[in-house]
């Protein structure tokens, strides 16, 4: 069982995590927005091998957050709250 | 020298010492050009290789693999044939590849040793028993196979099922399918490997992709740790690797990788004789032709490129398995795998030329990628020859998520991803 760090509850199983997505997929915004720039964002991934920036919810705590993780070696490389403005 | 495989050839090679053999298939040097590339040595690619040759009569081809033939989700799976799915462009695809591997042995002169053992997915509440209905009546109406199980009916084809009053997952009955089974994943991979290899394919093993060649806004080719290769038409077919070789074309696709899990007991006597899916344990199970008990569930719930899984998720499949069938209880796990599969958010494959011209995908298989192999092919094959979609294989453009027409074969996975 691999433990992954909840930035308000520390260590964690990792059963208690749900990923949700890619960090910095920033929702466009307004009404005349084209339909390849939806798809963009709705679909399209980087899905990168090696070093990835996530957004993980502690389903324990409800609270959502940004973890760098290498998707080789599964190695937790940093774990923080989101800033506010989604993720930078 | 013997080429053909056949009764009569072991017994001549039996008196001959054994000695004409010759190997499955050519490993020569690469060349700098083709007429056809096409990337990944799995089934797919292979396939895909063999038929440019025998329906398009393109035999100036390579393939180019990594590692070795068969090594990646190939070798993986756990070998399950079916094509009990809902949507008819669903029934188109799978439809064809199911009666392709029902002709495989004797068209590639291999034997996949497909077994058509049937295949029950089984329904545990009266609501799951309208949904199978449903599903039941969409394949029919679709061409496919199929037929509503009562318990009865499951008792009969699965008798060492849970069917104790207490089980987690009483049976209610199930959705058959009679022509469903598995076949040997190494031999779909190594008798297509052989035949393409007679009708002029270059197998080209251990060549990884390092980049590709792109000139005036078309890709004319790849470079490889083998050195430049140049083709016009270029086709790829590598799974949960896409994403990785489209960041080097330049482009994203809507796939996100992940570990699935199988695993394999000692082998036993014979006690299985079908394939037994049940949703609510999320796990499906067979028994392999030298008695290990199959086993299969659902995807681990990180994003990965590691071929090992993680335990929770191993937990599961095995507290599952012991729900379904207490019986193997006694058994020893032999091994344990992972392969890592491309999984698309309507969990239906993408057949496409990709946003960079000359460069054609087959990939977003996910977690069912072994029962399409030779439509996979077929298809990836058609594409490099004519450059132009046919009715099959148009719906599963990556162009369907800017337009929004999803082919969501959520369901038709088995197991909730």
């Amino acid at each position: 069982m691999q433990l992954f760090p909840c930035p308000f509850c520390g260590p964690r199983d990792e059963t208690e995590f749900h990923y949700g997505g890619d960090a910095g997929n920033i929702r466009p915004d307004g009404a005349d927005v084209p339909i390849d720039r939806w798809a963009n964002y709705l679909y399209l991934r980087s899905n990168p091998k090696g070093a990835a920036r996530e957004i993980w919810v502690h389903m324990n705590c409800g609270e959502f957050f940004v973890m760098e993780r290498d998707t080789v070696t599964h190695k937790v490389l940093s774990s923080a709250a989101l800033d506010g403005e989604h993720v930078a | 020298m013997t080429r053909r495989y056949s009764a009569l050839s072991l017994f001549k090679e039996g008196l001959a010492g054994q000695t004409g053999w010759q190997p499955a298939w050519r490993s020569p040097e690469p060349k700098p050009s083709y007429d056809a590339i096409v990337i990944g040595g799995g089934g797919h690619g292979l396939a895909t290789a063999y038929y440019l040759a025998k329906n398009h009569n393109i035999a100036r081809v390579a393939v180019l693999e990594k590692g070795w033939i068969g090594g990646g989700n190939t070798g993986r799976n756990t070998t399950v044939v079916r094509s009990n799915y809902y949507y008819p462009e669903s029934v188109e695809l799978y439809g064809l590849a199911h009666r392709l591997y029902e002709g495989l042995a004797k068209d590639l002169n291999y034997n996949v040793m497909l077994s058509q053992r049937g295949m029950v997915n089984l329904c545990h509440s009266t609501a799951e028993m309208e949904i199978g209905a449903r599903t039941v009546n969409a394949m029919q109406i679709n061409g496919i196979d199929a037929e509503l199980f009562s318990p009865d009916d499951v008792r009969r084809v699965a008798p060492i099922y849970n069917f104790s009053p207490d089980a987690r997952f009483p049976v209610f009955g199930g959705i058959w399918q009679g022509r469903a089974g598995t076949a040997r994943h190494d031999a779909v991979a190594w008798g297509y490997a052989r035949a393409a290899s007679r009708l002029g394919v270059d197998i080209i093993q251990n060549c990884e992709i390092t980049d590709f060649i792109i000139e005036g806004g078309r890709c004319r080719g790849v470079q490889t740790s083998r050195g430049a290769i140049r083709a016009e038409r270029i086709g790829m077919a590598v799974a949960g690797h896409s994403s990785v070789l489209a960041a080097k074309a330049g482009f994203r696709l809507p796939i996100n990788s992940y570990a699935l899990q199988a695993c394999v007991s000692e082998p036993v006597k014979p006690i299985l004789d079908t394939v037994v899916l049940s949703p609510g344990c999320g796990v499906y199970v067979s028994q392999s032709d030298k008695g290990e008990i199959v086993i299969g569930g659902g995807l681990d719930r990180v994003p990965s490129y590691a071929q090992r899984g993680n335990l929770p998720t191993l937990e599961t499949v095995i507290a599952g398995l012991l729900e379904m069938f207490p019986i193997f209880g006694q058994l020893k796990l032999m091994r344990q795998w992972a392969g890592i599969v491309d999984v698309v958010p309507d969990s239906s494959p993408i057949i496409g030329e990709s946003p960079l011209p000359g460069l054609f995908l087959n990939c977003g298989w996910g977690t069912g990628g072994f029962k399409a192999i030779p439509a996979g092919g077929t298809l990836l094959a058609n594409l490099l020859a004519s450059g132009k979609h046919n009715d099959i294989s148009r719906p599963f453009d990556l162009d369907r998520f800017a337009s929004g027409r999803l082919i969501d074969e959520a369901a038709g996975s088995g197991i909730a991803h």
